[in-house]
């Protein structure tokens, strides 16, 4: 039966973390060199965690399925970090970043996960600082600092647009100083497929050389996974092609929980979808709100071009409905707000999906020098993609499934629950509720991985008992099992129809029933439509190829097979969740001018699902208490 | 679209390439280059023959997975950009297209398109870092760095480690992936106290690796998708002239009140 203790500490709020990392058992320094820990994943947690748990003196054992740790998809974050500097003396504080990040999660994460978060955000700067990277400064040599949605104050860090990949940069040159050192041992190119575990405790991991297919089992006192979101299921999404739900998802089947997997966001400012030849959608970077205003035509159908249209036959859709925040809402409510203009007919653009982010006004006032430093490469990305000119047109831009709130259980100390599995990072669920506000997943990434599992692992591995466990292992072997024939079931198949033409079409099937809107009779019917698919892949897909090389479509045939198991439990959590709360909006919940409802005496709980081999995921409840703020109803007019 | 494809296909590290010509049809203009191959490569999946292996993730142009020569030129005729950032309609409709691997001793040939970078992970390893312990760092504005001297670091920074320069150099030299890294530490205040061993760790390294020399023709910077300009690799020449004179016990900063330490 499992049980979810949050292991919160009791107690006042702003003290909990102190008192819990003074309660914290130490592991002694010479026992620390005797303890390896595998660290799956070399993004923002990843490799925070593999160069801190280095430097403190445990072995580690770090993968990545690409082929340098460098690669990972945090390099792609654009906008900013956010931390509670108050640099600027807007107002900022601990206390109201926390505020911000739980009310801009619609009050579905853990007040005491968001405290420490906000905590710990201003160190992250200092630390990043330190290892070299270049955030912008202003004249006089200060950190400088702008504005994101869904807040007031001015305290996000930045790159240019850049941010992610510095503050990845950072975090992988701190790997490679613990790889010099001998303390982290990496292994690029190869991929995680399952869990060992022994005793109910995590042990170990099965591995596949991507490059010569060779199956290999890595056994350790603990495990870290630091692997992700799984937007892809989408298949078309912000993500990088690689990114995917496997290791997430393969130790759900080993009996971690899966927590909210329906709390999905689509960022409501991608480059809409040109045709069917598509793998991806781009990004153009929230920060890009601050200046950008975004408008339809007041009229339905209206091909006219941009600048024939005078202001009055224009609808600030964003400024109208929400004076009070305009065009920097939250992502959530943007992207709702865009898709209900253009179920109007009044989008812009082929097929009627886009609305503009029109730069006029700014540039008018600024001049197109201060909008070319400011976002000068998101403008030169948007004219390669789609060959027009944002300086003299507006962008067109449409809503694209973007993060992942929802991911693997954890407590408190980041530990799943399975013993000695830790998840950190966006494969988590804890901090961002049901909504995330911009620039911080990057807080979040590496929050965790510099200055929260360091600590809490340790606890962990000072007090758990371990036997000794190897590849010979029974437990190791059937693992190995597991692996071994999925693959070679993989490649059996011989079917006609290719991996990606399934992937294809449980994306399509996502996204119009579980996409920016859901409703029971969509939910039910993909309910049904996702195993009939399920089965069709294992009956006709097409794997050529051999498992014994380096074959890049058996890699993905078998993230896509998890992809079309996984939908069905996002399908699930989305059917159980009757109420509308930050991302998750059930169009039978909503009030009369199209505002989300959320129902707190029914729902204020995190939905956590166990796996059964033979039925319907099991749901078990975490109740969200909470102490020191109170839930209310999220308005930013 | 119709384009007429000349790729190189290679099984394996030890085994003899060539070229091979696919066709590619009914492609639109505003499709990728990379999305061009990906529509080739289901052809050949649904045949049940196998897919031209090549590199690729964020298609966004900025985690330096996406690796072609395209005819001739690493990332393909626009400058600034890397291959998943080109369009079809930057080629005349029935264009012949010649697509091979980045080539260095450097970087072994793991199948068709994918080369083996690991090298740049090891240059990195031995210096491109400052070594600090995490935790206990001072407040971020404790030292002030001007807006000029960060954006200059900045511009050092956005190197991608794709290794599109030492695909263009005829010397296979990486000198502006080390130029760019040495630049960005040493150019703050952060990077100052390891610059001398840092500029010598990383070029020890890179001629372990089997990587060239420079040979100052700017090959590189003409290619670089992040636009990284070869003034960097002036800085690594004169970081490492410093650093021969550190280590030889002259003053190299005489106006320095602190002596470095070596």
């Amino acid at each position: 039966m499992m049980t979810l203790d949050p292991k919160i500490p009791p107690g006042p709020l702003e003290t909990k973390w102190d008192r819990r990392r003074f309660s914290e058992k130490l592991v002694s320094p010479n026992n620390k060199r005797k303890i390896t820990v595998i660290v799956v994943g070399t993004g923002l947690a990843g490799a925070s965690a593999a160069s801190t748990l280095g430097q403190l003196g445990y072995q580690v054992e770090c993968f990545c399925f690409q082929d340098s740790p460098r690669r990972a998809h945090s390099i792609a974050a654009q906008g900013g970090i956010n931390a509670a500097k108050n640099y600027q003396d807007d107002g900022d504080s601990v206390a109201r970043l926390f505020y911000d990040t739980i009310k801009g999660g619609d009050f579905r994460s853990r007040e005491a996960n968001v405290y420490r978060l906000a905590q710990v955000s201003a160190q992250i700067i200092d630390q990043c600082v330190a290892l070299g990277v270049p955030f912008a400064r202003e004249y006089g040599g200060q950190l400088a600092n702008r504005s994101f949605g869904g807040v007031q104050v001015s305290r996000t860090f930045y790159c240019r647009g850049q941010t992610g990949q510095q503050l990845l940069l950072g975090a992988y040159s701190a790997l490679c100083w613990q790889v010099e050192r001998g303390q982290v041992t990496m292994h690029p190119r190869t991929e995680m497929l399952d869990l060992v575990t022994v005793d109910g405790k995590a042990r170990g991991i099965v591995a596949r050389d991507l490059v010569t297919g060779r199956l290999s089992i890595h056994t350790a006192h603990a495990v870290v996974l630091a692997t992700g979101g799984y937007s892809n299921v989408y298949y078309l999404s912000t993500n990088a092609s690689g990114s995917n739900v496997t290791a997430t998802y393969r130790v759900w089947k080993q009996g971690a929980a899966f927590a909210n997997p329906c709390f999905t966001q689509i960022h409501p400012t991608a480059i809409p979808p040109g045709g069917a030849h598509q793998a991806k959608l781009t990004l153009m970077s929230e920060s890009l709100r601050n200046d950008g205003r975004l408008w339809v035509p007041t009229m339905r159908a209206d091909h006219r071009c941009p600048g024939d249209i005078p202001d009055g036959e224009r609808d600030y859709f964003l400024e109208r409905r929400y004076p009070r925040f305009g065009n920097l809402v939250p992502r959530d409510l943007a992207s709702r707000a865009v898709k209900a203009v253009c179920d109007e007919s009044r989008g812009v653009g082929p097929g009627g999906q886009g609305v503009y982010l029109d730069f006029s006004d700014v540039i008018a006032q600024q001049g197109s020098d201060v909008i070319r430093e400011r976002y000068g490469n998101l403008f030169d990305m948007y004219q390669r993609i789609t060959g027009e000119d944002a300086y003299h047109a507006p962008m067109r831009i449409y809503p694209a499934p973007h993060y992942a709130m929802g991911g693997l259980w954890v407590d408190y100390n980041l530990m799943s629950t399975i013993p000695g599995l830790f998840v950190i990072g966006e494969a988590n669920f804890a901090d961002h509720g049901a909504n995330r506000l911009g620039a911080s997943s990057l807080m979040q990434g590496l929050a965790d991985g510099y200055f929260i599992l360091p600590y809490t692992i340790g606890h962990y591995l000072a007090t758990a008992k371990l036997t000794p466990v190897g590849e010979d292992h029974q437990e190791s072997r059937s693992a190995f099992q597991r692996v071994t024939s999925r693959i070679s079931r993989l490649l059996s198949v011989k079917g006609r129809r290719t991996a990606a033409s399934f992937h294809r079409e449980v994306g399509q099937l996502l996204w119009n029933h579980c996409g920016m809107s859901r409703n029971e009779e969509g939910l039910t019917s993909a309910l049904t439509s996702i195993p009939a698919l399920r089965e069709e892949f294992w009956r006709d897909v097409m794997v050529p190829g051999s498992g014994a090389a380096f074959n890049q479509e058996l890699e993905y045939a078998g993230r896509v097979a998890d992809y079309l198991e996984f939908a069905e439990l996002l399908c699930h959590d989305a059917l159980h969740r009757e109420e509308s709360c930050g991302a998750h909006f059930r169009e039978e919940y909503q009030t009369d001018d199209g505002e989300p409802q959320r129902d707190d005496s029914r729902f204020s709980h995190v939905a956590a699902w166990e796996y059964r081999e033979d039925t319907s995921p099991v749901l078990h409840k975490e109740p969200l208490a909470f102490e020191f703020v109170q839930p209310t109803t999220r308005s930013y007019q | 679209m119709k384009f007429t494809l000349n790729i190189w296909r290679q099984k394996g590290p030890d085994e003899h390439g060539r070229f091979v010509s696919y066709e590619a049809r009914d492609v639109s203009s505003g499709t990728s280059f990379l999305e061009m191959l990906d529509s080739v490569n289901q052809g050949l999946i649904a045949k049940g023959e196998e897919p031209v292996a090549f590199e690729q993730d964020c298609r966004e142009g900025i985690c330096g997975s996406c690796s072609l020569v395209i005819n001739g030129i690493p990332h393909g005729p626009d400058r600034g950009i890397t291959t998943c950032q080109l369009y079809m309609r930057r080629f005349p409709d029935g264009a012949v297209i010649t697509i091979e691997p980045w080539r260095a001793r450097a970087f072994p040939i793991i199948k068709d398109l994918v080369v083996d970078r690991r090298a740049l992970d090891r240059i990195m390893q031995a210096g491109g870092y400052i070594s600090v312990h995490t935790g206990g760092a001072v407040d971020g504005n404790v030292l002030l760095i001007s807006k000029d001297q960060a954006e200059t670091a900045m511009d050092a920074a956005s190197c991608i480690g794709c290794g599109a320069c030492v695909a263009a150099c005829k010397n296979a030299s990486p000198a502006l992936f080390v130029g760019a890294k040495v630049s960005h530490l040493e150019l703050l205040p952060q990077g100052k106290p390891e610059r001398t061993n840092r500029v010598k760790a990383m070029l020890e390294a890179v001629d372990r690796e089997g990587f060239g020399s420079c040979g100052n023709q700017n090959e590189c910077e003409a290619v670089c998708p992040k636009r990284i300009s070869v003034r960097f690799i002036a800085i690594l020449n004169r970081e490492y002239l410093r650093a021969g004179v550190v280590e030889s016990g002259l003053p190299a900063e005489p106006e320095s009140p602190h002596a470095e330490s070596t």
